[in-house]
């Protein structure tokens, strides 16, 4: 392929094919968006939350193709052709909780609720990873989770019990 | 549970009723909200912390597209009075060229995207006359004395105390102690930076905002733009976190004026370096105990001076002495004073005063049983104040004695091993504090409603930081009323509501109280209209649609508040006791904790649940401040060397481990509050540092007065 | 951040030459990057997404050598059967860097490219004080200030800046090769020679502060090749104030061959003391043949330290180092 083919004067957005929640999306966007902002701002999906905007804390964490990562570091048009699933899409369509959120709820694994969203999302991955062998290495991989209300006893027993439930 | 000899919500463990909207993300924070035609801010802040601004170039920064403002404080409105609240700032923000601290903001720039925001601010031009910085240790110092001196103290509390004579007391006691405790700046940060979003509809102004004592903002608007308080609508039902820092701040000022300024409504969501500035932070402080006692540790003289930093125009008193009622002492001697130095406001944070004070007195509680050659546990013992020692009145309530007996057990403190013994590479220790509060009581309005159909709704402006309060309230109402839970619903986080006192702490006390009252008032009102025992019956019978009791919680002698029960003839506050255990590794620095029982006597639980959270949240706190937290300042600019939450350390949930036992010693306080509670949720946080570093000392055989207890430090003492 | 253009190269030679735009920047995890571009360290015209370059990703075995795709994650790398299996120091690393979300975007090509995190470094523009990196010239406020994490090895006046990545100093360690590709050709590198130290860049009359590593403008880490070695085994140490999810103070790779207690070969490297992997030649010399004792390590591993040259918050990381390169040693021989 020639250079000149390759370099040339880009639109100023772009347009992405998005799955969310299970909905399909096609949205024109800035290449510097966030899928954070997007979600936030443009879609109106606030569950996710901002808490530092550098990947240091966790609350905007949402599964991209099954896996969790933080939403503030992943610009929309990296998502072509990706699913992301949020915390508004847990619960069932009949609005039933996921076992997770069932979990925490029993273990009071939340207080203010603002990194709840990102803890919830990323102990659903930590389950499915296989990563819930004991409370040790639940603590380990819900770290990059902060919680300031710190909840984390709580939170560490809410995915044992969860992943009890889920069969892990 | 529908007749009232079944009085049994209050005192068992019950789930947060706002439980369903926290997990499914459908809990709306203040920055969850976008009204139309939002125009975004970001706050463009000073980048010399002393000094003055001499020309502000927004013509680059204007020019970026969907930028549709830079405001400089030309273009705010006329400011009215800015109202002075305990704990807030009072100088008026982008009023005169003049620089105080590092961040303070300079220009605002208003955008139709966060983005184009984003890439507008570092645009703006500011050149400053940069003036010498002052760093801790080289600012000036400033006694601060009555609150009626010179009317720089805005709170009871730190003020000097003084009984006997501590100089010659110090001089004829038989074992001495002196040692002096340092802790570093800290921030609250919240995971939730605070936002503030303003809608202007003329006169009348509506706000989101993150925020823990939202009625502080209709006044405050209504003097600074001169509107009618009633035309000041606040939003604010859920809040990320607040610890302290989240009252009144200048940055919601700022929105507030910005929107009134472009007539759009504009969302100001602190980034987190700019949280760093803005909203306070527990100040650096040094702090020097002298303990004087008999060979049996019998204390016979304390003395304890504090020195705090603060702003240069803006002052803040951490009044750690405020921990002089813990144990019976014939001589006490106590004096704070404050140190200007170019940096932005300091603020109280979870626990603020109680919280710095023990970190220097229960360590030195601790050195002094080390020197004495008893048990620390003991040594308490044998200054256990039966009554307060400072005013000689009688506890509210104090079961202290208890708290440390049945923390004891819980720990099995009596049978722990010598310490340094050794599990792999970690040697291991143990240590105790004790832990004492004050009590600061406010009123609080709640108005209650029991429908025809059976149901209640519980009417108050209070916002969820998280404590469960909501909750309580519904446990405190089907007692009072006599109907069952789930009917009961609070509409609470919208000052359309009764108005009612902050969310800083304790607010089950004026909120919870007020429930109760209310729930009484409707009592009495559905008492007149039917005989019928059963309440649901009753106002069906009384063929009314409602019935409806609203009250406030006041205080005796109607006072606005009350400092440690000082209206009421006895003295309240509320005790405790951690006990720790922790494994030190001598070759790496590291610690960890292992274990911990925390105990207290807190007056009655109303929701075991939500409490046992509430004071294992704070020990974790009380852990991150031993071991890790600490916000630097550059030693030549005054700026914090780092504003985010990497370079900085809070607690991650592989620090805390899931073997911490919380102990509540069964208790009722009578005079407290007409629910026997007591608030606790800042409480758990306090004497964990004492703890920890006694237990290192337990451990490897060195003490360090200076926190956090980091790989650094331990290296350094271990060398 | 301001606006940049971005394209996803479905090939290898499309990405070379949209990397010759002026100031084109690669992106893969985008972890680092987009950080940087918010504080302004960063701020290219041009994005080129690599990070579904077809086959860079993949891990597997290539005869003596385990080779390791420049865009494998973190998480892939770090659970990777192949790993634990010859390189488990390395796969250690990458577990104990960043967050469980953080390691599934993050790859260990990117990784090892991360900036230094001392704090003036990683400060919003405008930048209040001097740093020769953000700044050529205008000076390192860290030397005269907060020092506690500066380099210890290796740095000079103009910066002392240390390498906070993990995954870069196993790989130092276990003797990988660096597979750089560009539109010249392909290229191997030791990973220890990949940073520069301060004095060593401006040995080689570089700036000391910003020339940091040797790839060539235009060039891109491809993998890693690590060789095998079945009679070693190796370990990862990491000491940092918080338990989890957080930078170190000094981290430690060790990798020992034992022979009935006798180390026949030892392999040693430190990280977050120098701007690049330091491995501690004078040890791993002087131990083979000796006893694997806490002893001689000590007395071995305190010839490497004399180098070592503090500041007034930085004298402790010099016993820290210490400590963990004999604790990492002894536990990759236990």
């Amino acid at each position: 392929m020639s250079r000149d083919t390759q370099i040339r004067e880009q639109p100023k957005t772009h347009e992405v094919r998005i799955r969310v929640n299970g909905e399909e999306r096609v949205t024109e966007v800035e290449a510097r968006t966030s899928l954070l902002d997007w979600l936030r701002e443009a879609i109106g999906l606030t569950g996710t939350k901002k808490g530092c905007n550098e990947g240091a804390c966790g609350s905007c964490t949402v599964l991209v193709d099954g896996r969790r990562m933080n939403a503030c570091m992943i610009l929309v048009v990296q998502c072509e052709g990706s699913a992301v699933t949020t915390v508004e899409g847990l619960a069932g369509p009949d609005g039933e909780l996921h076992p997770v959120q069932r979990a925490f709820s029993a273990c009071d694994a939340y207080q203010c609720g603002y990194c709840t969203p990102g803890q919830l999302i990323s102990a659903v991955a930590c389950i499915e990873e296989g990563h819930t062998g004991s409370e040790e290495e639940v603590r380990e991989w819900m770290s990059g989770n902060l919680c300031r209300c710190s909840a984390y006893p709580q939170i560490t027993a809410a995915v044992m019990m969860a992943a009890e439930e889920l069969g892990r | 549970m529908s007749s009232a000899d079944a009085r049994t919500a209050v005192g068992s463990a019950r789930t947060r009723i706002e439980g369903p909207l926290k997990l499914t993300g459908a809990a709306r924070y203040s920055m969850d909200n976008l009204p139309p035609g939002t125009l975004y801010a970001v706050l463009v802040g000073a980048t010399v912390a002393s000094g003055s601004v001499v020309t502000i170039d927004v013509a680059e920064a204007k020019a970026v597209a969907g930028v549709v403002s830079v405001l400089t404080g030309e273009d705010l409105p006329p400011l009215g009075p800015v109202l002075e609240f305990p704990g807030a700032p009072v100088k008026k923000p982008m009023e005169g060229d003049q620089i105080h601290f590092e961040g303070q903001a300079v220009a605002i720039v208003l955008a139709e995207t966060l983005e184009a925001a984003e890439e507008a601010r570092p645009l703006v031009s500011v050149a400053y006359a940069a003036e010498p910085v002052v760093l801790p240790g080289a600012g000036e110092r400033q006694f601060l004395g009555a609150p009626d001196g010179d009317g720089t103290v805005w709170w009871p509390y730190g003020q000097p105390f003084a009984r006997g004579d501590s100089a010659a007391a110090l001089e004829s006691a038989p074992v001495r102690f002196a040692a002096s405790y340092v802790q570093p700046s800290r921030h609250h940060n919240p995971i939730e930076t605070s936002g503030t979003l303003a809608s202007w509809d003329g006169d009348r102004l509506t706000l989101w905002d993150s925020i823990q004592a939202s009625m502080l903002l209709p006044p405050m608007f209504a003097s600074v733009f001169g509107i009618d308080p009633a035309d000041v609508h606040v939003i604010a039902p859920f809040t990320g976190g607040g610890f302290g820092c989240k009252g009144f701040w200048m940055h919601q000022l700022l929105a507030v004026a910005a929107a009134k300024a472009v007539g759009r409504p504009v969302k100001l969501h602190l980034r987190r370096g700019d949280q760093y500035n803005a909203t306070g932070f527990q100040p650096l402080m040094t702090q020097r105990v002298e303990l004087g006692a008999d060979a049996e540790g019998h204390l016979q003289v304390y003395r304890h001076r504090v020195a705090n930093i603060t702003g240069m125009v803006e002052t803040y008193l951490e009044a750690a002495t405020e921990v002089k009622a813990l144990y019976e002492c014939p001589v006490i001697d106590t004096a704070q004073e404050i140190e200007r130095v170019t940096v932005g406001m300091p603020s109280p944070m979870r626990c603020p005063n109680e919280g710095p004070g023990l970190w220097a007195l229960e360590s030195a509680i601790n050195e002094l049983a080390h020197e004495v050659g008893i048990d620390p546990l003991e040594l308490r013992l044998r200054n256990y104040a039966e009554k307060d020692p400072l005013t000689g009145r009688p506890w509210s309530s104090k079961k202290l004695r208890e708290a440390y007996a049945e923390g004891a057990e819980l720990f099995g403190w009596h049978g722990r091993p010598r310490g340094g013994r050794r599990d792999g590479n970690w040697l291991i220790g143990t240590g105790m504090a004790s832990a004492v509060g004050g009590t600061m009581r406010m009123p609080g309005t709640a108005r209650v409603r029991l429908r025809s159909d059976g149901s209640v709704l519980i009417e108050t402006d209070v916002q969820d930081i998280g404590t469960g309060l909501q909750t309580l309230l519904t446990q405190i109402a089907a007692d009072e009323i006599g109907v069952p839970i789930d009917n009961i619903d609070v509409a609470w986080g919208d000052s359309a509501l009764p108005t009612t006192g902050p969310i800083y702490g304790s607010s089950t006390m004026h909120t919870g109280s007020a429930v109760a009252l209310a729930c009484r008032e409707l009592r009495r009102e559905l008492a007149a209209l039917s005989s019928l025992a059963d309440p649901i019956e009753a106002v069906r019978a009384a063929g009314v649609e409602e019935v409806v009791g609203e009250r406030t919680s006041q205080l005796p002698g109607g006072v606005e508040v009350d400092h440690d029960g000082g209206s009421t003839g006895f003295s309240m506050r509320t005790f405790g006791a951690s006990f720790v255990e922790v494994a030190v590794d001598p070759m790496l620095g590291l610690v960890r904790l292992r274990r911990a029982v925390g105990s207290y006597s807190v007056g009655r639980i109303i929701n075991p649940k939500t409490a046992r959270s509430q004071m294992l949240g704070s020990f974790a706190w009380g852990w991150g401040k031993a071991t890790m937290e600490a916000s630097e300042l550059d030693p030549t600019t005054a700026r914090w060397l780092s504003k985010d939450l990497a370079g900085v350390h809070i607690p991650v949930n592989a620090d805390i481990p899931g073997d911490i036992t919380i102990n509540f010693v069964d208790e009722y306080d009578h005079h407290a509050s007409p629910i026997g509670a007591k608030g606790i949720g800042e409480f758990g946080s306090v004497g964990i540092d004492a703890a920890v570093a006694e237990a290192v000392f337990d451990a490897v055989g060195v003490r360090i007065r200076e926190l956090p207890i980091t790989p650094k430090r331990l290296l350094d003492a271990l060398a | 951040m301001k606006r940049f253009t971005y394209d996803r190269p479905q090939l290898e030679g499309g990405a070379f030459s949209l990397l010759e735009q002026p100031e084109a920047s690669v992106i893969a995890g985008g972890t680092e990057l987009l950080n940087w571009m918010r504080l302004g360290i960063a701020e290219p015209d041009h994005l080129v997404d690599i990070a579904r370059l077809p086959g860079w990703g993949e891990i597997a075995l290539d005869g003596e050598t385990l080779r390791i795709g420049a865009l494998a994650t973190l998480n892939k790398v770090g659970e990777h059967p192949l790993v634990d299996a010859h390189a488990r120091a390395l796969g250690e690393a990458c577990l104990l860097a960043a967050s469980a979300q953080l390691r599934n975007r993050a790859t260990i090509g990117g990784n090892v490219l991360q900036r230094t995190r001392c704090v003036y470094f990683r400060a919003e523009a405008p930048l209040t004080w001097g740093c020769n990196k953000r700044q050529p010239g205008s000076g390192c406020a860290a030397i005269a200030g907060h020092s506690d994490d500066a380099a210890i090895f290796g740095w000079s006046e103009s910066c002392a800046a240390t390498h906070p990545s993990d995954p870069l100093v196993a790989l130092a360690c276990l003797d990988a090769e660096a597979e750089l590709h560009s539109a010249s050709g392909v290229r191997r590198l030791p990973v220890c020679d990949l940073h520069l130290s301060q004095v060593e860049a401006e040995a080689e009359g570089e700036d000391g502060a910003t020339a940091e590593n040797r790839l060539e403008r235009g060039e891109l880490i491809a993998a890693y090749l690590i060789p095998l070695r079945p009679a070693s085994r190796s370990t990862y140490l990491k000491v940092r104030d918080r338990q989890s999810f957080a930078y170190s103070r000094v981290t430690a790779a060790a990798s020992v061959e034992l022979e009935d207690g006798v180390i026949g070969a030892l392999r040693i490297a430190l990280g977050s003391v120098a701007q690049r992997p330091w491995r501690l030649g004078r040890a791993e010399q002087a131990l083979v043949g000796e006893r694997l004792e806490e002893a001689s390590l000590l007395a071995a591993i305190e010839r490497d330290m004399e180098e070592a040259r503090t500041l007034p918050g930085s004298d402790y990381k010099r016993r820290l180092a210490r400590n963990a390169a004999i604790r990492a040693v002894m536990a990759a021989g236990a």
